[in-house]
Protein backbone atom coordinates (compact mmCIF):
# COMPACT_ATOMS: atom_id res chain seq x y z
CA UNK A 1 0.00 0.00 0.00
CA UNK A 2 2.95 2.30 0.18
CA UNK A 3 2.96 4.73 2.56
CA UNK A 4 0.20 6.77 2.79
CA UNK A 5 1.34 9.90 4.27
CA UNK A 6 3.86 10.54 1.33
CA UNK A 7 0.86 10.92 -1.12
CA UNK A 8 -1.19 13.95 0.93
CA UNK A 9 0.72 16.61 0.24
CA UNK A 10 0.08 19.77 2.70
CA UNK A 11 -2.27 21.68 -0.37
CA UNK A 12 -4.73 18.24 0.05
CA UNK A 13 -4.80 18.25 4.11
CA UNK A 14 -5.10 21.98 3.90
CA UNK A 15 -8.50 21.24 1.20
CA UNK A 16 -9.56 18.23 3.64
CA UNK A 17 -9.49 20.43 6.85
CA UNK A 18 -11.11 23.32 5.05
CA UNK A 19 -13.48 21.32 3.81
CA UNK A 20 -14.53 19.82 7.82
CA UNK A 21 -13.71 23.72 9.60
CA UNK A 22 -10.72 22.28 10.60
CA UNK A 23 -11.95 20.07 13.55
CA UNK A 24 -8.75 17.65 12.99
CA UNK A 25 -5.74 18.06 12.80
CA UNK A 26 -2.99 17.31 9.86
CA UNK A 27 -1.97 14.46 11.75
CA UNK A 28 -5.48 13.18 12.42
CA UNK A 29 -6.31 13.35 8.42
CA UNK A 30 -3.44 11.45 7.62
CA UNK A 31 -4.98 8.84 9.98
CA UNK A 32 -7.88 8.51 8.30
CA UNK A 33 -6.46 8.56 5.24
CA UNK A 34 -4.60 5.87 5.96
CA UNK A 35 -7.49 4.25 7.34
CA UNK A 36 -9.84 5.23 4.31
CA UNK A 37 -7.45 3.25 2.11
CA UNK A 38 -7.57 -0.05 4.34
CA UNK A 39 -11.04 -0.03 3.97
CA UNK A 40 -11.33 0.94 0.64
CA UNK A 41 -9.63 -2.11 -0.65
CA UNK A 42 -10.02 -1.73 -4.49
CA UNK A 43 -8.89 2.11 -4.26
CA UNK A 44 -11.91 2.80 -5.95
CA UNK A 45 -11.54 6.28 -4.36
CA UNK A 46 -14.86 5.68 -2.00
CA UNK A 47 -15.87 2.61 0.56
CA UNK A 48 -18.85 0.81 -0.59
CA UNK A 49 -21.63 -0.56 1.71
CA UNK A 50 -20.40 -4.12 1.68
CA UNK A 51 -16.35 -2.90 2.82
CA UNK A 52 -18.27 -0.79 5.93
CA UNK A 53 -20.00 -4.12 6.63
CA UNK A 54 -16.70 -6.45 6.66
CA UNK A 55 -16.08 -4.32 9.81
CA UNK A 56 -18.05 -6.55 12.36
CA UNK A 57 -18.05 -3.89 15.05
CA UNK A 58 -19.67 -1.60 12.71
CA UNK A 59 -22.04 -4.26 11.15
CA UNK A 60 -23.66 -5.37 14.60
CA UNK A 61 -24.41 -2.00 15.49
CA UNK A 62 -27.83 -1.53 15.62
CA UNK A 63 -28.15 1.69 13.52
CA UNK A 64 -25.74 0.63 10.81
CA UNK A 65 -28.12 0.21 8.02
CA UNK A 66 -28.95 3.52 8.80
CA UNK A 67 -25.73 5.07 8.75
CA UNK A 68 -24.81 3.13 5.67
CA UNK A 69 -26.96 5.52 3.65
CA UNK A 70 -25.13 8.39 5.11
CA UNK A 71 -21.83 7.36 4.42
CA UNK A 72 -22.49 4.85 1.31
CA UNK A 73 -19.87 5.92 -1.72
CA UNK A 74 -18.44 9.13 0.30
CA UNK A 75 -15.16 9.89 -1.37
CA UNK A 76 -12.40 11.24 1.41
CA UNK A 77 -13.32 14.63 1.96
CA UNK A 78 -17.07 13.59 2.51
CA UNK A 79 -15.95 10.96 4.96
CA UNK A 80 -13.79 13.07 6.68
CA UNK A 81 -16.86 15.81 6.94
CA UNK A 82 -18.84 13.00 8.28
CA UNK A 83 -16.64 11.75 10.90
CA UNK A 84 -15.98 15.40 12.23
CA UNK A 85 -19.21 15.77 14.29
CA UNK A 86 -17.07 13.40 16.42
CA UNK A 87 -14.51 15.72 17.00
CA UNK A 88 -14.20 16.70 20.26
CA UNK A 89 -14.35 20.53 18.47
CA UNK A 90 -17.15 20.10 17.20
CA UNK A 91 -19.63 22.20 17.98
CA UNK A 92 -23.05 20.68 19.94
CA UNK A 93 -25.29 22.28 16.59
CA UNK A 94 -23.33 19.87 14.21
CA UNK A 95 -23.82 16.87 16.54
CA UNK A 96 -27.33 17.67 16.80
CA UNK A 97 -27.59 17.99 13.03
CA UNK A 98 -26.45 14.81 13.03
CA UNK A 99 -28.65 13.14 14.94
CA UNK A 100 -31.15 14.73 13.58
CA UNK A 101 -30.43 13.46 10.39
CA UNK A 102 -30.08 10.06 11.37
CA UNK A 103 -34.20 10.18 12.04
CA UNK A 104 -34.78 11.88 9.07
CA UNK A 105 -34.62 9.33 7.07
CA UNK A 106 -36.53 10.89 3.93
CA UNK A 107 -34.42 14.16 4.23
CA UNK A 108 -37.43 16.24 4.11
CA UNK A 109 -36.14 18.71 6.81
CA UNK A 110 -38.81 17.28 9.71
CA UNK A 111 -39.02 14.13 11.40
CA UNK A 112 -42.39 12.76 11.78
CA UNK A 113 -43.62 10.08 14.89
CA UNK A 114 -43.44 7.20 12.55
CA UNK A 115 -39.41 8.54 11.72
CA UNK A 116 -38.62 8.05 15.40
CA UNK A 117 -40.46 5.06 15.43
CA UNK A 118 -38.35 3.41 13.10
CA UNK A 119 -35.01 4.34 14.99
CA UNK A 120 -36.83 2.75 17.88
CA UNK A 121 -37.41 -0.29 16.33
CA UNK A 122 -33.75 -0.09 15.30
CA UNK A 123 -32.53 -0.12 18.33
CA UNK A 124 -35.02 -2.76 20.03
CA UNK A 125 -35.40 -5.16 17.72
CA UNK A 126 -37.41 -7.81 18.98
CA UNK A 127 -37.06 -6.95 22.55
CA UNK A 128 -40.05 -4.48 22.36
CA UNK A 129 -43.14 -4.97 20.64
CA UNK A 130 -44.99 -2.20 18.59
CA UNK A 131 -47.45 -0.87 20.67
CA UNK A 132 -44.92 -0.82 23.30
CA UNK A 133 -42.75 1.07 20.88
CA UNK A 134 -45.90 3.85 20.45
CA UNK A 135 -46.92 3.84 24.10
CA UNK A 136 -43.62 4.82 25.45
CA UNK A 137 -42.84 7.45 22.26
CA UNK A 138 -46.58 9.07 22.98
CA UNK A 139 -46.06 9.14 26.28
CA UNK A 140 -42.49 11.24 25.94
CA UNK A 141 -43.61 13.09 23.46
CA UNK A 142 -46.75 14.28 25.41
CA UNK A 143 -44.52 15.03 28.20
CA UNK A 144 -42.48 17.39 26.00
CA UNK A 145 -45.46 19.18 24.53
CA UNK A 146 -45.61 17.48 21.37
CA UNK A 147 -48.57 14.98 20.09
CA UNK A 148 -48.43 12.08 17.62
CA UNK A 149 -49.34 14.41 15.30
CA UNK A 150 -46.26 16.64 15.76
CA UNK A 151 -43.36 17.01 13.20
CA UNK A 152 -40.28 17.37 15.06
CA UNK A 153 -37.73 20.51 12.97
CA UNK A 154 -33.91 20.87 13.66
CA UNK A 155 -35.24 23.40 16.11
CA UNK A 156 -37.11 21.02 18.42
CA UNK A 157 -34.52 18.59 18.29
CA UNK A 158 -31.87 21.47 19.86
CA UNK A 159 -34.30 22.65 21.91
CA UNK A 160 -34.62 19.03 23.42
CA UNK A 161 -31.08 18.46 23.93
CA UNK A 162 -30.90 22.36 24.94
CA UNK A 163 -28.59 22.59 28.26
CA UNK A 164 -27.62 19.09 28.35
CA UNK A 165 -24.12 17.58 27.22
CA UNK A 166 -24.09 15.26 24.51
CA UNK A 167 -21.08 12.70 24.48
CA UNK A 168 -20.31 12.15 21.16
CA UNK A 169 -16.55 11.94 20.94
CA UNK A 170 -14.90 9.51 18.92
CA UNK A 171 -10.49 10.14 19.28
CA UNK A 172 -8.95 9.25 16.15
CA UNK A 173 -5.87 7.63 16.93
CA UNK A 174 -2.61 9.21 15.75
CA UNK A 175 0.90 7.67 15.34
CA UNK B 1 -10.49 -16.11 -1.36
CA UNK B 2 -13.53 -15.25 -0.82
CA UNK B 3 -14.18 -11.87 -2.75
CA UNK B 4 -16.51 -9.26 -0.82
CA UNK B 5 -19.39 -9.75 -3.32
CA UNK B 6 -20.20 -13.72 -2.65
CA UNK B 7 -19.95 -13.16 1.28
CA UNK B 8 -22.79 -14.65 2.73
CA UNK B 9 -24.39 -13.72 6.75
CA UNK B 10 -23.71 -16.98 8.75
CA UNK B 11 -26.05 -19.23 8.58
CA UNK B 12 -26.58 -21.60 11.65
CA UNK B 13 -25.94 -25.12 10.37
CA UNK B 14 -22.54 -22.90 9.87
CA UNK B 15 -22.36 -22.40 13.63
CA UNK B 16 -21.43 -26.03 14.81
CA UNK B 17 -18.17 -25.65 16.36
CA UNK B 18 -18.60 -21.81 16.14
CA UNK B 19 -17.95 -20.17 19.48
CA UNK B 20 -20.44 -17.57 20.72
CA UNK B 21 -19.61 -14.06 20.58
CA UNK B 22 -21.79 -12.91 23.27
CA UNK B 23 -19.80 -15.32 25.53
CA UNK B 24 -16.53 -13.07 25.11
CA UNK B 25 -17.84 -9.39 24.79
CA UNK B 26 -18.82 -7.74 27.98
CA UNK B 27 -22.39 -7.84 28.42
CA UNK B 28 -24.44 -4.63 28.47
CA UNK B 29 -23.67 -1.81 27.74
CA UNK B 30 -23.81 1.66 28.74
CA UNK B 31 -26.39 3.22 26.41
CA UNK B 32 -28.36 5.46 28.60
CA UNK B 33 -26.50 5.52 32.42
CA UNK B 34 -28.25 8.27 33.97
CA UNK B 35 -31.59 6.93 35.73
CA UNK B 36 -34.81 8.25 36.28
CA UNK B 37 -37.43 8.89 34.38
CA UNK B 38 -37.44 8.84 31.15
CA UNK B 39 -38.09 12.09 28.69
CA UNK B 40 -38.03 12.58 25.28
CA UNK B 41 -34.18 13.77 25.38
CA UNK B 42 -33.60 10.80 26.83
CA UNK B 43 -35.01 8.79 23.90
CA UNK B 44 -33.95 10.56 20.86
CA UNK B 45 -30.36 10.58 22.55
CA UNK B 46 -28.68 7.99 20.46
CA UNK B 47 -25.56 8.88 21.19
CA UNK B 48 -23.78 6.28 22.36
CA UNK B 49 -24.86 4.12 19.39
CA UNK B 50 -23.62 6.58 16.86
CA UNK B 51 -20.33 6.99 18.36
CA UNK B 52 -19.45 3.23 18.83
CA UNK B 53 -20.30 3.16 15.09
CA UNK B 54 -18.34 5.86 14.36
CA UNK B 55 -15.56 4.01 16.36
CA UNK B 56 -15.61 1.18 14.63
CA UNK B 57 -15.57 2.72 11.47
CA UNK B 58 -12.33 5.10 12.25
CA UNK B 59 -10.38 2.17 14.34
CA UNK B 60 -11.43 -1.73 15.12
CA UNK B 61 -9.77 -4.16 16.98
CA UNK B 62 -11.08 -6.98 13.97
CA UNK B 63 -9.34 -5.20 10.86
CA UNK B 64 -6.21 -4.88 13.39
CA UNK B 65 -5.73 -8.72 13.30
CA UNK B 66 -5.15 -9.13 9.70
CA UNK B 67 -3.14 -5.79 8.63
CA UNK B 68 0.24 -6.54 7.28
CA UNK B 69 2.89 -4.45 8.73
CA UNK B 70 5.10 -2.86 6.48
CA UNK B 71 8.78 -3.43 7.81
CA UNK B 72 10.61 -0.48 9.33
CA UNK B 73 13.14 1.07 6.26
CA UNK B 74 16.62 1.26 7.50
CA UNK B 75 17.96 2.62 4.30
CA UNK B 76 17.42 6.21 4.88
CA UNK B 77 21.03 7.45 5.23
CA UNK B 78 23.72 7.78 2.00
CA UNK B 79 26.03 5.05 3.88
CA UNK B 80 23.27 2.50 4.51
CA UNK B 81 21.74 3.09 1.69
CA UNK B 82 24.46 1.62 -1.14
CA UNK B 83 24.42 -1.25 1.89
CA UNK B 84 20.98 -1.70 1.45
CA UNK B 85 20.88 -1.72 -2.53
CA UNK B 86 24.20 -4.35 -2.49
CA UNK B 87 21.93 -6.78 -0.31
CA UNK B 88 18.95 -6.29 -2.88
CA UNK B 89 21.28 -7.73 -5.23
CA UNK B 90 22.66 -10.69 -2.86
CA UNK B 91 19.43 -11.64 -1.91
CA UNK B 92 17.63 -11.41 -5.35
CA UNK B 93 20.81 -12.74 -7.38
CA UNK B 94 22.74 -15.15 -5.54
CA UNK B 95 20.35 -16.46 -2.36
CA UNK B 96 17.29 -16.37 -4.40
CA UNK B 97 18.84 -18.91 -7.09
CA UNK B 98 20.43 -20.55 -4.72
CA UNK B 99 17.55 -21.42 -2.59
CA UNK B 100 15.48 -22.06 -5.82
CA UNK B 101 17.81 -25.10 -6.59
CA UNK B 102 18.04 -26.32 -2.96
CA UNK B 103 14.26 -26.63 -3.33
CA UNK B 104 14.34 -28.32 -6.54
CA UNK B 105 16.75 -30.65 -5.42
CA UNK B 106 14.58 -31.09 -2.56
CA UNK B 107 11.78 -31.85 -4.26
CA UNK B 108 13.71 -34.43 -6.57
CA UNK B 109 14.58 -36.40 -3.73
CA UNK B 110 11.51 -36.37 -2.49
CA UNK B 111 9.23 -36.95 -5.05
CA UNK B 112 11.28 -39.86 -6.33
CA UNK B 113 11.82 -41.47 -2.92
CA UNK B 114 8.14 -40.71 -2.17
CA UNK B 115 6.77 -42.79 -5.87
CA UNK B 116 9.43 -45.51 -4.69
CA UNK B 117 8.42 -46.22 -1.10
CA UNK B 118 4.33 -45.37 -1.63
CA UNK B 119 4.38 -47.90 -4.52
CA UNK B 120 6.73 -50.96 -4.02
CA UNK B 121 5.64 -51.07 0.09
CA UNK B 122 1.80 -51.86 -0.87
CA UNK B 123 1.82 -54.56 2.08
CA UNK B 124 4.00 -53.22 4.77
CA UNK B 125 2.06 -50.36 5.94
CA UNK B 126 3.54 -49.86 9.26
CA UNK B 127 7.17 -49.76 7.64
CA UNK B 128 5.27 -47.46 4.39
CA UNK B 129 4.08 -45.24 6.86
CA UNK B 130 7.31 -44.59 8.89
CA UNK B 131 9.04 -44.25 5.59
CA UNK B 132 6.74 -41.55 4.29
CA UNK B 133 6.48 -39.86 7.49
CA UNK B 134 10.02 -39.38 7.39
CA UNK B 135 9.85 -37.95 3.76
CA UNK B 136 7.22 -35.66 4.69
CA UNK B 137 9.47 -33.96 7.58
CA UNK B 138 12.59 -33.84 5.07
CA UNK B 139 10.77 -32.09 2.16
CA UNK B 140 9.75 -29.60 5.16
CA UNK B 141 13.44 -29.38 6.18
CA UNK B 142 14.11 -28.42 2.48
CA UNK B 143 11.31 -25.70 2.61
CA UNK B 144 12.15 -23.87 5.85
CA UNK B 145 16.18 -24.00 4.16
CA UNK B 146 14.96 -22.41 1.56
CA UNK B 147 14.25 -19.12 3.30
CA UNK B 148 17.11 -20.25 5.85
CA UNK B 149 14.60 -20.55 8.46
CA UNK B 150 16.12 -19.70 11.92
CA UNK B 151 13.89 -21.48 14.16
CA UNK B 152 14.40 -21.96 17.49
CA UNK B 153 12.18 -24.94 19.51
CA UNK B 154 11.66 -24.53 23.21
CA UNK B 155 10.10 -27.61 25.19
CA UNK B 156 9.65 -30.95 24.44
CA UNK B 157 9.41 -32.48 20.91
CA UNK B 158 5.95 -34.03 20.45
CA UNK B 159 5.51 -38.18 21.04
CA UNK B 160 3.09 -39.99 18.75
CA UNK B 161 0.68 -40.89 21.75
CA UNK B 162 -2.85 -41.20 21.16
CA UNK B 163 -5.69 -38.61 23.05
CA UNK B 164 -3.87 -35.55 22.23
CA UNK B 165 -4.15 -33.20 20.33
CA UNK B 166 -1.71 -29.98 19.56
CA UNK B 167 -3.03 -26.49 19.24
CA UNK B 168 -1.17 -23.50 17.98
CA UNK B 169 -1.68 -19.75 16.67
CA UNK B 170 -1.68 -19.27 12.77
CA UNK B 171 0.31 -16.89 11.11
CA UNK B 172 1.08 -18.39 7.66
CA UNK B 173 0.79 -21.63 6.09
CA UNK B 174 4.30 -21.87 6.47
CA UNK B 175 3.64 -22.57 10.79
CA UNK B 176 2.61 -26.04 9.16
CA UNK B 177 5.97 -26.44 7.58
CA UNK B 178 8.16 -24.69 10.83
CA UNK B 179 6.17 -27.65 12.71
CA UNK B 180 5.89 -30.66 9.95
CA UNK B 181 9.80 -30.53 9.76
CA UNK B 182 10.53 -31.66 13.55
CA UNK B 183 7.30 -33.69 13.84
CA UNK B 184 5.04 -35.26 10.82
CA UNK B 185 1.91 -33.95 12.47
CA UNK B 186 -1.52 -34.59 11.07
CA UNK B 187 -3.28 -31.20 10.28
CA UNK B 188 -6.50 -29.92 10.25
CA UNK B 189 -6.85 -27.37 7.29
CA UNK B 190 -8.79 -25.27 5.01
CA UNK B 191 -8.86 -27.07 1.07
CA UNK B 192 -6.84 -24.26 -0.55
CA UNK B 193 -7.05 -24.48 -4.20
CA UNK B 194 -3.81 -24.50 -7.13
CA UNK B 195 -1.22 -26.06 -6.59
CA UNK B 196 -1.23 -26.25 -2.59
CA UNK B 197 -4.62 -28.40 -3.25
CA UNK B 198 -3.06 -30.42 -5.03
CA UNK B 199 -0.01 -31.51 -2.25
CA UNK B 200 -2.67 -31.47 0.08
CA UNK B 201 -5.16 -33.98 -1.78
CA UNK B 202 -1.97 -36.26 -2.74
CA UNK B 203 1.11 -36.46 -0.38
CA UNK B 204 -0.03 -34.87 2.88
CA UNK B 205 -3.08 -37.24 3.06
CA UNK B 206 -0.75 -40.03 3.32
CA UNK B 207 0.28 -38.36 7.16
CA UNK B 208 -3.15 -37.86 8.02
CA UNK B 209 -4.24 -34.71 7.36
CA UNK B 210 -7.96 -33.63 7.28
CA UNK B 211 -8.95 -31.43 4.57
CA UNK B 212 -12.05 -29.15 4.72
CA UNK B 213 -14.13 -26.85 3.20
CA UNK B 214 -14.98 -23.38 5.47
CA UNK B 215 -17.80 -23.02 3.88
CA UNK B 216 -19.68 -26.06 4.24
CA UNK B 217 -21.38 -27.19 6.77
CA UNK B 218 -21.48 -31.02 5.64
CA UNK B 219 -17.86 -30.94 5.55
CA UNK B 220 -17.59 -30.17 9.01
CA UNK B 221 -19.84 -32.99 10.46
CA UNK B 222 -17.47 -34.96 8.55
CA UNK B 223 -14.07 -33.57 10.07
CA UNK B 224 -15.71 -33.48 13.26
CA UNK B 225 -16.45 -37.44 13.27
CA UNK B 226 -12.74 -37.98 11.27
CA UNK B 227 -11.40 -36.05 14.35
CA UNK B 228 -12.54 -38.35 16.81
CA UNK B 229 -11.63 -41.11 14.58
CA UNK B 230 -7.63 -39.80 14.41
CA UNK B 231 -7.33 -38.86 18.10
CA UNK B 232 -8.50 -42.85 18.78
CA UNK B 233 -5.89 -44.68 17.53
CA UNK B 234 -2.81 -45.50 18.47
CA UNK B 235 -0.22 -45.29 16.04
CA UNK B 236 -1.69 -42.26 14.17
CA UNK B 237 0.30 -38.99 13.60
CA UNK B 238 -0.16 -36.44 16.46
CA UNK B 239 -2.98 -33.91 15.76
CA UNK B 240 -2.05 -30.51 14.73
CA UNK B 241 -4.97 -27.83 15.06
CA UNK B 242 -5.24 -24.45 14.31
CA UNK B 243 -7.83 -23.34 16.27
CA UNK B 244 -8.34 -19.81 15.19
CA UNK B 245 -8.77 -20.84 11.80
CA UNK B 246 -7.64 -18.26 10.02
CA UNK B 247 -4.11 -16.42 9.73
CA UNK B 248 -3.86 -13.69 11.78
CA UNK B 249 -0.49 -11.42 11.90
CA UNK B 250 1.47 -12.70 15.00
CA UNK B 251 -0.11 -9.45 16.83
CA UNK B 252 -3.46 -10.55 18.10
CA UNK B 253 -5.13 -13.70 18.59
CA UNK B 254 -8.59 -14.19 17.79
CA UNK B 255 -11.25 -16.66 19.42
CA UNK B 256 -10.52 -20.49 19.24
CA UNK B 257 -12.97 -22.88 17.85
CA UNK B 258 -14.17 -24.91 20.60
CA UNK B 259 -14.14 -28.19 18.52
CA UNK B 260 -10.30 -29.11 19.64
CA UNK B 261 -11.27 -28.90 22.72
CA UNK B 262 -14.36 -31.03 22.82
CA UNK B 263 -12.44 -34.19 22.03
CA UNK B 264 -11.86 -35.18 25.48
CA UNK B 265 -8.20 -35.42 24.89
CA UNK B 266 -5.54 -33.79 26.54
CA UNK B 267 -4.34 -30.29 24.98
CA UNK B 268 -0.88 -29.66 24.23
CA UNK B 269 -0.95 -25.68 23.14
CA UNK B 270 1.91 -23.97 20.74
CA UNK B 271 3.37 -20.93 20.72
CA UNK B 272 4.64 -19.60 17.27
CA UNK B 273 6.13 -16.34 17.31
CA UNK B 274 7.94 -14.83 13.95
CA UNK B 275 10.85 -11.78 14.31
CA UNK B 276 9.95 -9.54 11.78
CA UNK B 277 13.58 -8.42 11.57
CA UNK B 278 13.92 -9.53 7.74
CA UNK B 279 10.33 -10.24 6.78
CA UNK B 280 6.90 -10.10 7.69
CA UNK B 281 5.80 -14.07 7.73
CA UNK B 282 2.37 -12.97 8.32
CA UNK B 283 0.22 -14.58 4.98
CA UNK B 284 -2.51 -12.25 4.10
CA UNK B 285 -4.85 -14.22 1.78
CA UNK B 286 -6.38 -11.05 0.86
CA UNK B 287 -3.67 -9.99 -0.55
CA UNK B 288 -1.21 -12.11 -2.17
CA UNK B 289 -1.34 -16.03 -3.33
CA UNK B 290 0.52 -18.72 -1.45
CA UNK B 291 3.19 -18.76 -4.07
CA UNK B 292 3.95 -14.63 -3.80
CA UNK B 293 4.18 -15.13 -0.07
CA UNK B 294 6.83 -17.73 -0.43
CA UNK B 295 8.63 -16.40 -3.16
CA UNK B 296 8.47 -13.04 -0.93
CA UNK B 297 10.01 -15.20 2.21
CA UNK B 298 12.71 -16.77 -0.54
CA UNK B 299 14.01 -13.36 -1.23
CA UNK B 300 14.40 -12.17 2.31
CA UNK B 301 17.52 -12.45 4.80
CA UNK B 302 15.94 -14.97 6.74
CA UNK B 303 13.01 -16.20 8.07
CA UNK B 304 13.23 -16.35 12.11
CA UNK B 305 11.28 -17.34 14.89
CA UNK B 306 10.60 -19.25 17.82
CA UNK B 307 8.45 -22.09 18.85
CA UNK B 308 7.35 -23.44 22.35
CA UNK B 309 5.99 -26.46 23.40
CA UNK B 310 4.05 -25.92 25.49
CA UNK B 311 2.69 -27.59 29.33
CA UNK B 312 -0.19 -30.05 28.05
CA UNK B 313 -3.52 -28.72 29.70
CA UNK B 314 -6.61 -30.95 30.39
CA UNK B 315 -10.76 -29.84 30.92
CA UNK B 316 -10.83 -28.76 34.80
CA UNK B 317 -13.71 -30.67 36.24
CA UNK B 318 -16.76 -27.82 35.72
CA UNK B 319 -15.39 -26.24 32.74
CA UNK B 320 -16.89 -25.72 29.47
CA UNK B 321 -14.78 -26.38 26.36
CA UNK B 322 -15.48 -22.38 25.50
CA UNK B 323 -13.75 -21.43 29.03
CA UNK B 324 -10.96 -24.04 28.24
CA UNK B 325 -9.96 -22.75 24.57
CA UNK B 326 -9.83 -19.43 26.16
CA UNK B 327 -7.56 -21.01 28.97
CA UNK B 328 -5.21 -22.06 26.21
CA UNK B 329 -5.51 -19.41 24.03
CA UNK B 330 -4.16 -17.24 27.23
CA UNK B 331 -1.21 -19.64 28.07
CA UNK B 332 -0.48 -19.47 23.71
CA UNK B 333 -0.78 -15.65 23.84
CA UNK B 334 1.14 -14.85 27.24
CA UNK B 335 4.27 -16.61 25.67
CA UNK B 336 4.50 -15.12 22.25
CA UNK B 337 3.58 -11.85 23.56
CA UNK B 338 0.36 -11.28 21.46
CA UNK B 339 -3.22 -9.86 22.25
CA UNK B 340 -6.30 -11.09 22.77
CA UNK B 341 -9.45 -9.81 20.54
CA UNK B 342 -13.04 -11.23 21.46
CA UNK B 343 -13.52 -11.99 17.60
CA UNK B 344 -14.30 -14.90 15.11
CA UNK B 345 -11.67 -15.23 12.75
CA UNK B 346 -14.54 -16.90 10.26
CA UNK B 347 -16.09 -12.92 10.36
CA UNK B 348 -13.16 -12.64 7.30
CA UNK B 349 -15.34 -14.39 5.11
CA UNK B 350 -19.24 -14.11 6.64
CA UNK B 351 -21.05 -11.62 8.01
CA UNK B 352 -22.20 -11.46 12.17
CA UNK B 353 -25.07 -13.26 12.47
CA UNK B 354 -28.48 -10.53 13.84
CA UNK B 355 -28.12 -12.27 16.95
CA UNK B 356 -24.97 -10.35 17.39
CA UNK B 357 -26.74 -7.00 17.58
CA UNK B 358 -29.47 -8.32 19.73
CA UNK B 359 -27.35 -8.18 22.84
CA UNK B 360 -27.37 -4.52 22.53
CA UNK B 361 -30.86 -4.12 21.55
CA UNK B 362 -31.90 -5.96 24.35
CA UNK B 363 -30.38 -3.62 26.76
CA UNK B 364 -31.60 -0.89 25.23
CA UNK B 365 -34.91 -2.50 25.12
CA UNK B 366 -35.00 -3.28 29.15
CA UNK B 367 -33.34 -0.07 30.12
CA UNK B 368 -36.46 1.72 27.93
CA UNK B 369 -39.23 0.16 29.55
CA UNK B 370 -37.92 0.17 33.09
CA UNK B 371 -37.31 3.79 33.07
CA UNK B 372 -40.50 4.62 31.48
CA UNK B 373 -42.10 2.87 34.79
CA UNK B 374 -40.16 4.81 37.20
CA UNK B 375 -41.72 8.02 38.18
Amino acid sequence: MGNASSMLTQYDIEEVQDHCNNLFSQQEIVSLYERFCQLDRNAKGFISADEFLSVPEFAMNPLSQRLLKMVDGLNFKDFVAFLSAFSAKASKQQKIELIFKVYDSDCNGKVSFNDVLEVLRDLSGPFMSDEQREQVLVQVLKEAGYTRESYLLLDDFVKVFGNSDLKMEVEVPVD
Amino acid sequence: MASPGNLKTSSSELDLDRPNIEDYLPSGSSIHEPRGKLRLRDLLDVTPTLTEAAGAIIDDSFTRCFKSNPPEPWNWNIYLFPLWCFGVLVRYLILFPARILVLTIGWIIFLSSFALVHSMLKGHDALRKKLERLLVELICSFFVASWTGVVKYHGPRPSIRPKQVFVANHTSMIDFIVLEQMTAFAVIMQKHPGWVGLLQSTILESVGCIWFNRSEAKDREIVAKKLRDHVQGTDNNPLLIFPEGTCVNNHYTVMFKKGAFELGCTVCPIAIKYNKIFVDAFWNSRKQSFTKHLLQLMTSWAVVCDVWYLEPQTLKPGETPIEFAERVRDIISARAGLKKVPWDGYLKYSRPSPKHREGKQRSFAELVLQRLEEK
